[in-house]
């Protein structure tokens, strides 16, 4: 109850009176010639909280960090306190009060809870000239205090839960009096009580007069804190307003853009007769020793099979242990009817199972080499003669791979690096389709790619199990799970809680069990 | 969706873009260039092919162990044990030979030395997961202190004149290490280009989680890496000997430095993953050029280690530069 007074009071006091604080207009920023902001807008008001909405890849943290000086945009600009300004690194827009409270925790693990806070303020001397540390312990004891926190300032951080780091990268964005305050999913990683302290700092905060960027996945904590929104979808300002005048189907409208039917559709398949068919794959109970409960599966040649589940729910590692990167605490993997041990990627891969792993730069490319060689890594071995590789087979196939998937590159020898988003995937991708694999694994296999390149590679995938491949893929975006899996499981906490036919599935019944709301 | 068909298509590939590559390619090689047009104006000798020979032999030993380092450095790792594996090396297979074993044997025997200094050094990176900077410092002192152990501090004096043929010989006039050198380069070039290994080593240096989930044997291609290493720290051993008609424990001090300053020059990453072995042998020679042009014009040893030392540092700030854009 006490949300929706907080929300009166807001509404009441219509922040579009006053001046903004800050005003970025028609900001444009590229990467590698790919844009991924183009012309955005966006206004802060002193005491609002601001929540910053889109999909993965629109666009937000990039605005983020151009807020904060972190990248410099390419186009646009930045008005602060009704005076253009260009950020050249964070430091500067620290200074002038903007700070970040990133995603990922940004703390120095050993040094003291109270260093951290005060580091980025200049540290008081001493007679000497040397640090005043009690001056710094007091000063962060009492930055501590005011958000209600009782954290001893001399502390290491290494010995913090993750909550409370979080509690100390809030103190530390405070002590450097900050007139913007811009939080990455803060919440993402709290308890449900520590996100009721959080909500009432950030009250306490947008009291005081601090305008709150605030970005979340979550639906309902977007409407219990904020006043006002902005969507961006694709790289794209769409549209600002009044929390009030909106509702979460409104927004999931707005950040999504579009229905599902204009996303790629995988045409049905009625060939695969179950009773007659060998599942290629057969999970038995199996378990990692932390994250996978007791699942069981079954999936066949031709099929795709979409892995739903919340982030963290244990698919990845499900997918992990199949290909040998987790260890097997129980049960079996069947494999054409026979039971395996799958050891290491390389057993994996022996046995004809291919995994495009989450993230593509730290886990699939390989930097610094060429796109022909990326392609080709996996199945180096066929080309040799006398141990010498023959480059010119090498260069036939490559060139065959780029033409038959499609991927944009200059040339087979151009850097890995250079290519977009979504035609590196393609290359992560074709790199199985060397060593003609029976099972493949996707781990996320459009995230951060435009919308584009995403219907391509479905369409790729699709290919790939018409041609009788089995595919498991996993995927946190709804309509890439509805649009091109010819089953779906859901899995909540490590266990699988549904599995549905391409019929029966809906957006909703697949987070209904995703968030393990079964009280049926 | 626009903008990246046109990034792609070759066409727009600019006359800019084709320089900057172009330049990327040959920087070292241009560098050495204009350093050998200066040392031919200023330095009268320079040309003389005496020198030139001199020059190159002199280099061969660096060059040799610049091209183990190479390897080692693609992966993202470092050797700092090559100095000490040569002394050990040099060691062991004159004592071999002093004790009648024939020349031939004694030193292949030298160069298996190197061969299981390095493989252990490898297997201490690749399996416990140790940091190579520290595995090989502790190398560099124990494999030094063994050739003092076995020697008792004394150089050994080399009897055999077959074995000294392969420091201090010639063929057609021209003196065996530079066909030493000349092979390992041949057999490093054709090694990293055209078999799989190579490609793996290239591969496990950008980025060795994607390489061990690509189904790449991280752990016996690192193995493989400091075994080369030290195998050609072990022939660098071999060939010194020969030079010095004798083994000495105490030769080789500092060797790890100079290997590690031409793979650098050559423009080899330090992160791995990125360099060429032909680029490594083009480091070897601004160095061997730059010190030879000192010494002609005798200017002071003293201030050659300065300039060298300022060089080092101004090549590794292209490399910077270039790796930015």
């Amino acid at each position: 109850m006490a949300v929706f007074q907080v929300q009166e009071q807001i509404n009441c006091r219509l922040p579009e009176s006053q001046l903004p604080i800050l005003r970025m207009k028609a900001v444009t920023k590229k990467f590698s010639g790919v844009k991924v902001l183009q012309n955005v807008n966006i206004e802060l008001y002193k005491g609002e909280v601001h929540a910053l909405m889109g999909e993965n890849g629109a666009g937000k943290s990039t605005l983020m960090k151009i807020m904060a000086g972190v990248y410099q945009p390419d186009g646009g600009t930045i008005e602060y306190k009704s005076q253009e300004v260009h950020w050249n690194n964070p430091m500067e827009a620290r200074n002038k009060g903007i700070s970040v409270i990133h995603q990922e925790i940004s703390l120095s693990p050993n040094l003291s809870i109270g260093e951290n806070i005060m580091m980025g303020t200049t540290f008081k001397k001493n007679r000497l000239g040397l640090i005043n540390w009690n001056d710094i312990y007091e000063n962060a004891a009492q930055v501590l205090k005011s958000i209600g926190s009782s954290l001893d300032p001399r502390a290491d951080v290494s010995t913090l839960s993750v909550a409370q780091q979080q509690m100390v990268e809030i103190a530390r964005a405070l002590s450097l009096n900050s007139e913007i305050l811009i939080m990455d999913e803060p919440t993402a990683s709290l308890t449900d009580k520590e996100i009721e302290k959080l909500f009432g700092i950030i009250e306490e905060l947008r009291r005081k007069g601090v305008a709150i960027v605030y970005i979340s996945h979550r639906m309902d904590e977007i409407f219990k804190i904020s006043n006002r929104f902005t969507v961006l979808r694709d790289g794209h300002w769409v549209t600002s307003g009044p929390i009030s005048d909106t509702n979460p189907e409104n927004l999931v409208k707005l950040m999504v853009g579009r229905e599902l039917n204009e996303l790629f559709v995988r045409e049905r398949i009625e060939s695969i007769v179950r009773s007659e068919q060998k599942p290629v794959l057969e999970l038995k109970n199996v378990s990692d020793k932390k994250y996978v409960k007791g699942i069981s599966l079954k999936i066949y040649p031709g099929e795709i099979v979409g892995l739903a589940g919340l982030v963290g729910a244990g698919r990845t590692e499900l997918v992990r242990t199949i290909f040998g990167l987790s260890e097997l605490s129980e049960g079996q993997i069947i494999l054409d009817g026979k039971p395996v041990h799958i050891k290491s990627p390389i057993d994996a891969i022996k046995l004809g199972i291919a995994h495009v792993p989450e993230s593509r730069k730290e886990q699939g490319l390989l930097p610094n080499l060429s796109v022909k060689e990326n392609l080709l890594m996996a199945q180096l071995p066929t080309y040799r003669k006398f141990k010498l590789l023959q480059y010119k087979q090498m260069n036939r196939d490559a060139d065959r791979y780029i033409k038959e998937l499609g991927v944009r590159t200059a040339s087979k020898e151009q850097n890995v690096m250079g290519l977009s988003g979504g035609n590196q995937q393609k290359v992560v991708i074709a790199k199985w389709l060397s060593i003609g694999p029976k099972i493949l694994l996707l781990d996320e296999p459009t995230r951060g790619v435009d919308i584009g390149a995403k219907t391509e590679i479905h369409k790729i995938i699709s290919k790939l199990a018409e041609q009788g491949l089995a595919v498991l893929m996993i995927s946190s975006e709804l309509p890439e799970i509805l649009g091109v899996s010819d089953r779906i499981l859901v899995i909540h906490e490590g266990k699988l809680r549904a599995e549905l036919s391409r019929d029966e599935a809906t957006q909703e019944k697949i987070m209904y069990y995703a968030t393990g709301e079964v009280k049926q | 969706m626009n903008t990246n068909l046109q990034m792609s298509s070759p066409s727009v590939v600019s006359f800019k873009e084709r320089s900057k590559q172009i330049f990327n390619q040959l920087g070292m090689v241009i560098i050495l260039a204009i350093l050998i047009v200066v040392m031919i104006i200023v330095a009268p000798n320079f040309t003389d092919s005496s020198n030139i020979l001199n020059v190159l032999k002199q280099s061969s030993i660096t060059a040799i162990l610049a091209a183990g380092m190479t390897v080692v450095i693609l992966t993202g790792g470092i050797d700092l044990s090559v100095g000490s594996t040569l002394a050990l090396s040099s060691v062991i297979s004159v004592l071999l030979s002093n004790a009648g074993t024939p020349s031939v044997i004694a030193m292949l025997a030298g160069a298996a030395v190197g061969y299981v200094a390095g493989a252990i050094n490898g297997f201490l990176t690749a399996v416990p997961k140790l940091p190579s900077f520290i595995v090989t410092l502790g190398s560099m002192t124990y494999l030094r202190g063994l050739a003092y152990v076995i020697t008792g501090g004394y150089p050994v004096v080399l009897a055999s004149k077959q074995f000294k043929f392969i420091g201090a010989g010639e063929i057609l006039g021209i003196p065996t290490p530079i066909y030493v050198m000349a092979i390992v380069y041949i057999i490093m070039l054709i090694v990293l280009k055209y078999t799989m290994f190579g490609r793996h080593v290239y591969a496990i240096g950008g980025n060795e989680e994607a390489a061990h989930l690509t189904g790449i044997k991280v752990n016996r291609t690192l193995i493989h890496v400091y075994s080369i290493s030290g195998l050609l720290a072990g022939v660098s051993g071999v060939v010194m000997a020969g030079r010095l008609f004798s083994g000495q424990p105490m030769v080789g001090i500092g060797f790890e430095l100079d290997a590690i300053a031409a793979v650098v020059l050559g423009g080899t990453s330090f992160v791995g993953g990125r360099g060429r072995i032909q680029a490594t042998i083009i480091g070897v020679l601004i160095v061997a050029v730059l010190t030879n042009g000192m010494t002609l014009l005798n200017v002071d040893y003293y201030w050659q280690q300065v300039v060298k030392g300022i060089v080092i540092v101004i090549a590794v700030l292209l490399d910077r530069l270039r790796s930015r854009t």
